[in-house]
């Protein structure tokens, strides 16, 4: 029973940890205003990256800087077209993701038949080996801490920090930031690029611990459930957390239980997160009418130029 | 520049394209062929082409009045599933019942399935201001879900040796084929003629008129005195309804059964049909047709390059990357002012 408990507790673990690292960058993005619908097209480009790299140098420490790397190009392009020359975020997101999707597949199409070494979990003599505390709080991959540790340093910088209040209130009103001096674009720029970041993490994670395989599409749509994770979130970021547990968890559960022979529809669990999604987005919406309306940045989406 | 633009997008694209496959050590002009004339040179694949093109024409229409209210209806995918699900769903009740009467109770039942379902997304907009962008897009996930639900429990074919697909549509709920010999059946007719008259209904009549206001002038419509609810319902009902419509066709034609991956992303790939016909409805008729292509053209050098399929989705996405690039052109001038006082930001 033990056992199998901290098997699952670790199963969720890694499950969520992918949907914590694209859902935090993609939360310091909208919180600048921005929607990026490109997580899906960073992340499977940064699992690539992360692979190829492993596969050519067996290196971990280069494969995971090359998946943020890649991530943060694919940003690039997405900041420079929505920044500088004003397009809609929908479609360029959009296009960010069936490119990335694109451009993994015809890139990997000649590693689909090979594996790589993967990131192992930490071993901390001592800490590691105590009975139950060991394995939940002291084995996991490195990733995983840096994951946890990326939330808390999101968290301090959108909440005590000057330049976090002033990206927040870039993401309210960008006219009035821009009013008292504010570099809007650039603020934008530099959290498109850190939400890139942090997709190409999110994607090597999947390539490099969860499996040590390249699959075309491996991402399965993690990058638009880490988009809703923001949502359920409430762009608050501790509650990624919350939410990408739960979500991983009802995965994992799911291949337990079938495991265990229990034939619960599996297409009805699978819908939850989702509809949970919707329903904290009404109760949110509901709950913030009475109070001060201030869930979701106001200029989520919206285009900015200064001479506007 | 309103035609200019369009052609340099097409232009950047082959010219980024062709690089791709130089990379990737491709003969670029064998590549470059095979991907785009070869599918305008054979009976076979113009007709493909054609099959593909009904769908996503039909989605991207929809769409396109959304996209022009300012509602962002990217869960058409979803809608798409629901309406082939409760349009199949009805052809499977009449199994073996011939008549004239059952494709289009099922078209109906398409159209009310994905109005409804996208009628939740309007709903929660209108009611409570929740975000349709996403809302719509997880209930995509929800309807691929219910899909395979469905095919594995209560729609699966009885004499299937537990396929997780249903029965094959009889003849009165399979699609009137209209090219004798090919696949291209009777929904491409209907979608070139609802792109006339959406296109009619935009420019000409007065609820079009205040869909277009809604979306450029939100305030300016509210002072006029429109109705922004409204606007909100009506995007959303004839988009989840062609997509509905669009579901089901694909379900009683080509593919002809209800399966699990009925769903292939035509429902994500409409928007960028929508956006590169400008959210024009005619303009919608080349742009799915182009897109179309870019699908046959994958399909074939999967085949003589043994390329991945997926070399489809880098068109698709350098295509809008340059297409709304290109478009800062139209909506500002390029002026090149060497005096140095200018700060901007």
């Amino acid at each position: 029973m033990n056992e199998l408990f901290i098997q699952i507790v670790l199963g969720i673990s890694i499950a969520s940890t992918p949907l914590i690292f694209a859902a935090i960058g993609e939360l310091v993005v909208e919180r600048s205003g921005v929607l990026n619908l490109g997580l899906e097209g960073m992340m499977i480009v940064g699992a690539i990256t992360g692979f190829a790299v492993q596969f050519h140098y067996n290196n971990v420490v280069l494969a995971v800087l090359a998946s943020i790397v890649a991530g943060m190009m694919l940003a690039t392009v997405f900041a420079f077209l929505t920044q500088v020359l004003l397009t809609n975020h929908v479609a360029t997101g959009l296009a960010l993701t069936l490119f990335g999707l694109g451009v993994s597949a015809f890139w990997g199409r000649s590693y689909s038949k090979v594996t790589v070494d993967r990131i192992d979990a930490i071993n901390i003599p001592g800490l590691s080996d105590l009975p139950v505390v060991g394995p939940l709080v002291f084995s996991y991959d490195p990733l995983f801490y840096l994951s946890i540790m990326a939330v808390f340093l999101v968290w301090y910088f959108l909440n005590k920090t000057k330049k976090g209040l002033i990206l927040r209130a870039i993401g309210d009103n960008h006219d009035a930031a821009h009013a008292i001096g504010h570099k809007v674009v650039r603020y934008r720029f530099l959290a498109i690029l850190f939400g890139g970041a942090m997709a190409g993490l999110g994607g090597v994670y999947l390539s490099l611990v969860q499996v040590p395989i390249w699959v075309e599409g491996m991402t399965a749509g993690r990058g638009w459930i880490a988009l809703a994770l923001v949502v359920f979130a409430s762009w608050q970021p501790f509650k990624v957390i919350v939410g990408a547990l739960i979500f991983g968890g009802i995965s994992i559960l799911q291949l337990h239980a079938q495991g265990y022979g229990v034939n619960v529809d599996a297409q009805y669990l699978s819908m939850l997160p989702y509809l949970m999604t919707i329903i904290v987005l009404v109760t949110l919406r509901v709950r913030s009418k009475s109070k001060s309306d201030r869930v979701m940045p106001h200029c989520l989406g919206k285009v900015f130029h200064s001479t506007q | 520049m309103v035609f200019l633009s369009p052609i340099l997008a097409l232009t950047l694209t082959a010219l980024s394209t062709f690089f791709i496959f130089f990379l990737a050590g491709v003969d670029g002009f064998g590549a470059f062929y095979v991907l785009f004339i070869e599918p305008l040179s054979t009976q076979y694949n113009f007709s493909e082409m054609l099959v593909k093109a009904a769908p996503l024409m039909m989605i991207a229409l929809g769409l396109s009045v959304g996209f022009r209210a300012g509602v962002w209806n990217i869960g058409a995918e979803g809608q798409y599933t629901v309406g082939a699900i409760v349009g199949g769903a009805v052809g499977l009740y009449f199994y073996e019942v011939e008549g004239f009467w059952v494709l289009p109770l099922m078209s109906l039942a398409a159209i009310v399935g994905g109005m409804l379902y996208a009628g939740i997304a309007a709903f929660l907009r209108t009611k409570f201001q929740v975000n349709e962008i996403l809302v719509t897009l997880m209930l995509t996930y929800v309807a691929i879900l219910l899909l395979s639900a469905m095919v594995h429990g209560p729609l699966r074919d009885p004499d299937g040796f537990n396929f997780p697909e249903s029965r094959l549509f009889h003849d009165s709920a399979t699609l009137p084929i209209i090219w004798e010999g090919t696949r291209v059946h009777i929904g491409l007719a209907l979608a070139v003629i609802f792109s006339f008259l959406t296109y009619f209904w935009i420019k000409k009549h007065i609820s079009g008129m205040q869909i277009n206001i809604s979306g450029i002038a939100p305030r300016a419509a509210k002072f006029a005195g429109f109705d922004e609810n409204k606007a909100v319902w009506l995007s959303l009902l004839v988009s989840g309804g062609l997509a509905g419509l669009a579901g089901l066709l694909e379900a009683a034609g080509p593919v002809g059964q209800l399966v699990p991956h009925l769903p292939t992303g035509y429902g994500f790939t409409a928007i960028i049909v929508a956006f590169l016909a400008r959210l024009n409805p005619l303009g919608i008729i080349f742009s799915s047709l182009l897109i179309a292509l870019t699908y046959i053209g994958g399909e074939n050098a999967q085949i003589t390059y043994d390329l991945p399929s997926s070399i489809t989705s880098i068109f698709q996405g350098m295509l809008l990357f340059y297409f709304l690039a290109c478009d800062v052109l139209i909506r500002h001038k390029i002026i090149f002012n060497f005096s140095k006082n200018i700060n901007h930001e």
